[in-house]
């Protein structure tokens, strides 16, 4: 029995798949993201767009969990935030070139989202919950106390460098490209992902675990390879976010960070390819205009969420999804 | 017995006594969240806002009204339990019927909302409450000197906890309880109001952790994160003693207040961390939780 108004997408009739496992309506919003994407840096300031291109990225891969496994992460600051350190790290004191630096940040993700979840899918539903944030605090202490973490004043000033060792990174238009490949390519590969015959066995498991079980799926391997994937994900968004801005803080492992990230796909949309991409771009905008009102800005999170969970279940994507008859 | 193990016997006992006051306030925290999880099978995220809440509501009634340490340590759940039941009867009630996460994410954004309201106007910095004179002062043990307050701290938490237990076990509302919560459609069929019951149980478990917040308040600065901090660590003592017993929550909550003493003491790097490693352990041996049903 699926739960009634659980996390999962609206449930049409399945469309045909034109394209890459897109169907029309998906391929269409698509190429509208990344025209979105080709344009807004001629008009916008292309700094504020990277950000919201890292978030998008982590919101992404935070709702693999969350919309195509049903498992609610609350420690997702842990893989972001270490991934940013890490990459930060290697940047600066190792002397690696980003791409690698990136790579060692999804690489860290992995390994750290390895251990949590090999421990954490030992139980369910609100547990789950429960024990993602509590080690996600715990790996808080440990970089409150590490002496690489830099503690309170976090790892500064790191170099975004030579991309391959040859194209400069100074410049932010050509940053921001390279942030926007980052971007789609883990897009894409979430996707893939979501719509392989591995993601059907995932949403199997969202709908019905004990029944994926009967059918002779061992489905703590498959939550535990999924578990890893975000985590990997959200460690490559943390790295690519700190060789954007050259710094990599507290604030990415705090508990907060891991609400955000809720809060961008609760906003977006869970369980829509699209909406943790548009949850991003809403939140932090919001951040952006509100920053100077100190911590009203938490208040209105919260209110946020508030009204998301009474009032407007599907988000934002999932609403119009839901309008238009299509899955998004 | 001046050395133990090599460890001077007042920094050891210190830090026991330091363990026991905190391991109260798991116990307190955690006791009012499996008494709300098993009746409405929601995880309360705002246990930690209304934990500090109780702490600020004593301190605005000392300060703006007068009203000293007693009344606050009456008053003040009263009126954080009223303002839970209003929550459960406005938003947290409408979420019954849908996926346990929703009641989670509802908590935790009203947590959100009253941390940053109590930040706006109160600042991050903390505000001092006062030792009340009746409780000021040490008894020296002989081997140590206890600081009278720390003492009453344990003893009240003690105390308050086996209240709970005795009502939930003992009383004829507690048995309703424990029937709801088993088979709330059959204890309604028997003429038994289940919603009110359980928007009561959310007030009361409110109530707890607001008692709690009154009681730090001497101890620990009060200041808007007071809460959140705490809360993730009881979490994981839920996650360890399991929700299922009220006893259970308990002993671990004590038990674990203890082991965070005692790292302390031995290895004091370890001493933030050391709870989630037990919890760790624990979810390899015994998934269900030390005193969990599986």
């Amino acid at each position: 029995m699926a739960a009634p108004g659980g996390f999962s997408g609206s449930d049409f009739k399945a469309e045909e798949t034109v394209f890459l496992g897109f169907t029309r309506t998906q391929l269409i919003a698509f190429l509208v993201m990344v025209a979105v994407i080709a344009v807004s840096p001629f008009f916008l300031y292309p700094v504020f767009l990277m950000k919201v291109l890292c978030f998008a990225l982590f919101a992404c891969a935070f709702n693999l969990l969350i919309g195509y496994v049903g498992l609610l992460s609350f420690g997702h600051a842990a893989y972001f935030g270490m991934g940013g350190y890490l990459a930060g790290h290697a940047a600066k004191v190792w002397g690696f070139t980003p791409e690698i630096a990136v790579l060692i940040g999804g690489a860290v993700g992995a390994l750290l989202g390895l251990v949590i979840g090999w421990i954490a899918i030992r139980r369910q539903g609100i547990y789950f919950a429960m024990i993602t944030l509590a080690f996600a605090q715990m790996v808080y202490f440990f970089c409150v106390q590490a002496a690489f973490t830099g503690g309170e004043d976090g790892i500064q000033a790191i170099p975004r460098g030579n991309l391959f060792g040859v194209i400069p990174l100074s410049a932010d238009i050509t940053m921001y490209w390279v942030t926007a490949a980052v971007f789609l390519l883990g897009f894409l590969f979430i996707h893939r992902t979501i719509h392989s015959p591995f993601g059907m066995v995932l949403k199997s498991i969202r709908e019905n675990e004990p029944r994926a079980t009967s059918l002779g799926y061992r489905t703590d391997d498959y939550k535990l390879v999924a578990f890893v994937l975000s985590a990997m994900l959200s460690g490559v968004a943390g790295g690519i976010k700190s060789i954007v801005f050259g710094i990599a803080t507290l604030t990415d492992v705090f508990w907060t960070m891991s609400g955000e990230v809720v809060l961008m796909s609760l906003v977006g949309g869970l369980g829509t390819i699209f909406g943790p991409v548009v949850g991003a771009a809403v939140i932090i905008t919001m951040q952006n205009y509100l920053a100077e009102f100190g911590a009203w800005v938490t208040v209105i999170q919260g209110v946020i969420f508030v009204l998301c969970v009474l009032a407007f279940r599907r988000g934002i994507v999932g609403e119009i999804g839901n309008w238009l008859r299509v899955r998004l | 017995m001046d050395e133990i193990f090599g460890i001077p016997a007042p920094l050891l006992f210190g830090q026991l006594l330091l363990g026991l006051i905190n391991g109260a306030f798991y116990a307190l925290l955690s006791l009012g969240l499996a008494v709300i999880f098993g009746m409405l099978n929601v995880i309360n995220f705002t246990h930690g806002a209304q934990f500090m809440l109780g702490a600020f509501v004593a301190w605005a009634m000392l300060n703006f009204l007068g009203l000293g340490y007693w009344w606050a340590l009456l008053l003040a759940p009263i009126v954080v339990g009223l303002f839970g039941v209003l929550l459960e009867r406005t938003m947290i009630s409408k979420l019954y019927k849908l996926d346990h996460l929703y009641g989670l994410l509802l908590t935790f954004g009203v947590g959100l909302i009253i941390e940053g309201l109590v930040r706006n106007e109160f600042g991050s910095s903390g505000l001092p409450y006062r030792i009340p004179p009746e409780l000021s002062g040490a008894w020296d043990l002989g081997f140590m000197f206890m600081p009278v307050y720390r003492g009453w701290v344990v003893i009240v938490a003690l105390v308050a906890c086996i209240a709970t237990w005795l009502v939930i076990e003992r009383t004829r509302i507690g048995s309703y309880l424990r029937a709801a919560t088993e088979n709330p459609a059959l204890v309604q069929a028997f003429g038994i109001n289940v919603p009110r019951m359980m928007t009561l149980t959310y007030g009361a478990g409110v109530a707890l952790a607001a008692f709690a917040g009154v009681l730090a308040a001497p101890i620990y600065s009060v200041n808007p994160q007071m809460g959140s901090n705490l809360i993730i660590i009881v979490f994981a003592v839920v996650v360890i003693g399991g929700m299922g017993s009220i006893l259970g929550s308990v002993l671990t909550g004590f038990g674990l207040g203890i082991v965070e003493g005692l790292t302390k003491v031995f290895y004091p790097e370890a001493s933030a961390t050391v709870i989630f490693v037990v919890m760790a352990i624990v979810l390899l041996l015994r998934p269900a939780g030390l005193f969990g049903r599986a």
